[in-house]
């Protein structure tokens, strides 16, 4: 190869590298292993991490322990999904194409809105980027973020919106009281960000603080950090949302540490060309059969450079085909079953902690988490069941420490938490509340 | 109802409703409709027990009408999926030489690493107590990235490549402005991918362009003559978007810090020089790094990515949350900024990155070490120099002198007069059997193709790949031009009419 290109040897294609930047020999690394090896490393890494199937584990705030269909992981590891680039070329990858406008319609219908994209980062950037798309919208400059908002969503949001000048007026943490928003509406708001369940677990209907925004000429952006509560749940578009973001983890996708996931971002067909992220549309070939491409791209950066919509090149892409596989097995009728087990089984917790001396519910109306106030401080509880090999929940405090609830503890149970283990789980937090 | 509650649910039934398929296949490839004519709006392909209890306290906040979502079996569903999967290309197909991807080989050995339940199965906010082997593994993989870019300190949880710039500019900003000193400008080459400028407008910077020379590198000169005190950042990709390393590169970086500027790496071309070159040795204050591209992580179709941004000295502190900090008790997470860290710029996401990539990249990483990850390099740049010389006879290479690094660029001068464009040789090419190579960018170049091979193309498939090249060139020359106004043929569909796409969009199903 190198007789090819006429050149003596591999430094002489390294000669536009300034000589006092070239390194003569390997960096100081280890080198290289045997899968094997490799095997026997990242192995030992792994078992120094408590996996929730290990025990007992009532961690929700954002991430969900759900059971995936073993046919999902199976389908997006075959090659021609997981080794393929994003859809440039449509004639070769209208499996790709076809499994995003399946992915876009499902989002719509899941959250009651026109159109879809096909999908974001995750729920959080997601949740920034429609802040970003009302203030495009709305040409306003200011958001305001519910109390009920997920710490870390309204920590991205302000990042992204801070950066670009558009203002974010987060209101104080509060468990039951999504409406807080409608007094900060003023004749700049550009949005409101609710989130229904919120961080604590609350269901709102929020269709009066849609009618308070539209009224004032501002935006309802409605987010949603468990997908599988739209099995159950009203739609953010039947309440009225202009723009609606979800986590959509929940279906097909593992905790894995909190990512990769994927995001879900729809909308009202008006707004559709101020979206961010890509667009796959349907359309016919040169022999009028159906077919599927990238669409409405001159919103895009690629086209539009820095008048883009947002810079996003990459969806989550292999994410986004889990979560349509699974949503595809299961169905609406799957879904809302699977919804309606999530709801029981957080009751089920409900009551097991009801009965544990000193133990509050704070949350009035909940889908499978809720909050509720310890006799001690929450991080305390959580470390000590924790030796006990009881995975307790998410002290609200790591989310956000400042907001005088050192107390509160947010715990969640789906379809893989056992009667035993929030049995087990009571008689925990009973044993180490008396100590 | 078709809800089995007893066994596992893997009878097909035929739908109540919907159009039936009347489109079927030919050969291997099957006709397939979408779920929405396949499905049935009472089926189900998961088996679920009855709740234990039921919804009555949520009365009021409940859906009343029917979410409008179909449901498959279980051997519909596979063979749904699997018949959408072959209309795709795969790099596991053949060739996907798309210049600027790199498309490389995804080892399958990263993929069963991920899945081990100690990755797969932890929650971000479980106690730290519980999740040391996670944290050990961020640690290591921070080591390796810092040690191969020689720069001091990384900020993991960028999703993708594009969040990655925005990382770097925004911790670039919180620099300026912790010293009082705004600026409001960000010079980008002409050249640059189109999320640099993207990525600096939503930084809240106007951008402005430096030209390029004849060839194909930054003009220091008009560099030198744009750095004014307004410039917050110098955002450079090295090497660049014409596949060339900039060999002005310390002279640029010295320019920039000179002008009270940092220099912003856009590090998506990583992969040519891992192992042989350090960033910060080039005085780099930024740099981002696909996980994707260089380490091997698969694209999945357009994502999910990842894309760490390490940093030099003088930015470390204005990093991002969270930080892993090390103490006597092990590994912990700083998810909060207090004190000194106050004047780092935020949170860029929830949680703390895209963990599943880490488990992927390190695996990689160890699997190649410090003598496989130099040779990564050093292969990509000898495959892509093959191509370059095996083509440049036909083709006409856009910057003819010296080598290239990781891709060849190709412009559209040897298409004069034909009546052949770029797009019909890159149509042509799927009748080839091979996914055509990145065109039309950069943009700098007319009718740009950028070629590039990686490292894990045997050389069997690069001659097999310009051969077919090769014989496009002599069709195209000798006047066949028919053929490629008609490519593909052999694809799945024909060419797709994207502006009637666009006109009137069709976003989703409707009945």
């Amino acid at each position: 190869m190198l007789a090819v290109i006429g050149a003596a040897d591999i430094d002489a294609l390294f000669r536009d590298v300034p000589a006092s930047a070239r390194l003569a020999g390997p960096v100081d690394l280890p080198a290289h292993q045997g899968e094997l090896e490799v095997e026997r490393a990242l192995g030992r890494l792994a078992a120094r991490n408590r996996p929730a199937g290990a025990g007992p584990f009532f961690c929700g705030a954002g991430a969900y322990r759900h059971h995936v269909p073993a046919s999902v992981d199976h389908i997006i590891q075959r090659s021609e999904f997981l080794t393929s680039y994003t859809p440039y070329q449509p004639e070769i990858a209208q499996g790709t194409l076809q499994v995003l406008f399946e992915f876009q319609t499902q989002v719509a219908a899941l959250t009651g809105l026109a159109v879809a994209n096909a999908s974001m980062y995750d729920g959080s950037t997601a949740c920034a980027e429609a802040v970003m798309m009302a203030a495009r919208i709305t040409k306003r400059s200011k958001a305001v973020l519910s109390g009920g908002l997920h710490p870390h969503y309204a920590e991205a949001a302000w990042t992204l919106a801070h950066s670009a000048g558009v203002a974010t007026t987060r209101l104080p943490a509060a468990v039951d009281h999504e409406a807080a928003v409608i007094e900060a509406i003023g004749p700049d708001t550009a949005c409101v960000v609710v989130q229904t369940p919120n961080v604590f677990g609350t269901v709102t209907d929020v269709s009066a603080i849609a009618e308070a925004a539209h009224a004032a000429g501002a935006l309802l952006v409605v987010v949603t950090t468990e997908a599988v509560s739209f099995g159950l749940l009203k739609s953010p578009g039947e309440m009225g949302a202009d723009i609606a973001v979800a986590e959509g983890q929940s279906i097909g996708n593992a905790l894995s540490f909190g990512g990769p996931y994927v995001g879900l971002f729809a909308c009202r067909e008006e707004f559709v060309r101020q979206m961010p992220g890509r667009l796959c549309g349907e359309t016919l070939d040169a022999e009028g059969r159906r077919g599927f491409v990238l669409t409405l791209s001159t919103r895009e950066q690629h086209i539009r450079r820095e008048k883009a919509t947002s810079n996003i090149c990459t969806n989550s892409g292999l994410c986004a085909l889990a979560f349509s596989i699974h949503m595809t097995l299961l169905g609406q009728t799957g879904l809302k079953q699977l919804a309606e087990i999530n709801h029981a089984q957080a009751r089920r917790l409900d009551r097991a902690l009801s009965g544990v001396p000193g133990v509050e519910r704070l949350t009035p109306r909940f889908f499978n988490e809720f909050a509720v106030r310890l006799p001690k401080p929450a991080a305390e509880v959580v470390a000590a069941l924790a030796q006990r090999d009881v995975i307790a929940g998410v002290p609200y405090a790591r989310l956000a420490p400042g907001a005088g609830m050192d107390d509160v503890l947010l715990v969640c149970a789906t379809e893989t938490t056992p009667d035993a283990d929030i049995a087990a789980f009571a008689q925990a937090l009973t044993e180490e509340l008396a100590r | 109802m078709s809800v089995v509650t007893v066994g596992r649910v893997t009878r097909s039934e035929t739908p109540m409703e919907g159009p039936t398929a009347e489109r079927h296949g030919h050969g291997l490839v099957q006709d397939e409709p979408l779920i929405f004519e396949l499905g049935g709006w009472e089926k189900t392909g998961v088996d679920l027990p009855e709740p234990s209890l039921d919804a009555g306290d949520l009365a009021g906040l409940t859906r009343t009408a029917p979410i409008g979502l179909p449901g498959l079996s279980e051997p519909e569903t596979l063979r749904h999926y699997v018949r959408l999967s072959q209309k795709n290309h795969a790099i596991d197909l053949a060739m996907y030489p798309l210049g600027s991807c790199t498309m490389k080989h995804n080892p399958r050995l990263n993929e069963k690493m991920a899945r081990l339940p100690g990755f797969a199965d932890i929650h971000p906010l479980q106690p730290q107590s519980t999740v040391q082997g996670a944290m050990a593994l961020m640690d290591q993989l921070s080591h390796w990235l810092k040690t191969l870019t020689g720069l001091p300190a990384v900020a993991l949880s960028p999703k993708a490549g594009a969040h990655g710039e925005l990382c770097g500019l925004l911790a670039i900003r919180a620099a300026h402005e912790a010293r009082g000193d705004a600026r409001r400008r960000v010079l980008v080459p002409t050249s640059a991918h189109g999320t640099n400028p993207a990525t600096a407008a939503l930084a809240g910077y106007t951008v402005t362009e430096i030209a390029q020379t004849p060839e194909g590198r930054v003009d220091l000169a008009d560099l030198a003559a744009k750095l004014a005190p307004d410039i917050a950042a110098v955002m450079v990709t090295n090497p660049n978007t014409c596949g060339l390393f900039e060999n002005d590169i310390v002279e640029i970086a010295r320019l920039t810090h000179a002008a009270g500027a940092y220099f912003y790496c856009d590090g998506a071309n990583f992969n040519a020089i891992v192992g042989r070159v350090r960033p910060g040795d080039l005085g780099v204050d930024a740099m981002h790094i696909n996980l994707h591209k260089t380490f091997s992580t698969p694209h999945g179709g357009g994502g999910p990515g990842a894309g760490p941004v390490v940093f030099s000295a003088a930015l470390a502190p204005y990093a991002p949350r969270p930080w892993l900090v090390s103490g006597p008790d092990g590994f912990a997470l700083e998810e909060h900024q207090e004190g000194e860290a106050a004047e780092a710029f935020g949170r860029l996401c929830a949680f703390h990155g895209q963990m599943g990539m880490y488990v992927r990249a390190l695996a990689y990483m160890l699997s190649h070490g410090s003598d496989g990850l130099r040779q990564v390099a050093e292969d990509a740049v000898l495959n892509a120099n093959y191509v370059k010389a095996r083509l440049s006879g036909a083709l006409t290479a856009a910057f003819p002198d010296g080598p290239c690094m990781h891709e060849a660029l190709f412009d559209d001068t040897w298409l004069e007069g034909t009546g052949v464009t770029t797009l019909d040789i890159a149509k042509a090419l799927i009748d080839e059997g091979f996914h055509p190579m990145t065109m039309y960018f950069p943009l700098v170049v007319h009718g740009a193709m950028l070629i590039e091979p990686t490292e894990t193309e045997p050389k069997r498939e690069i001659d097999r790949f310009c051969d077919a090249l090769l014989g496009l060139a002599a069709d195209a020359k000798a006047g066949d031009v028919a053929r490629f106004k008609e490519a593909p043929v052999r694809a799945p569909l024909r060419r797709l009419d994207e502006t009637a796409a666009a006109r009137k969009p069709r976003l989703r199903w409707t009945a």
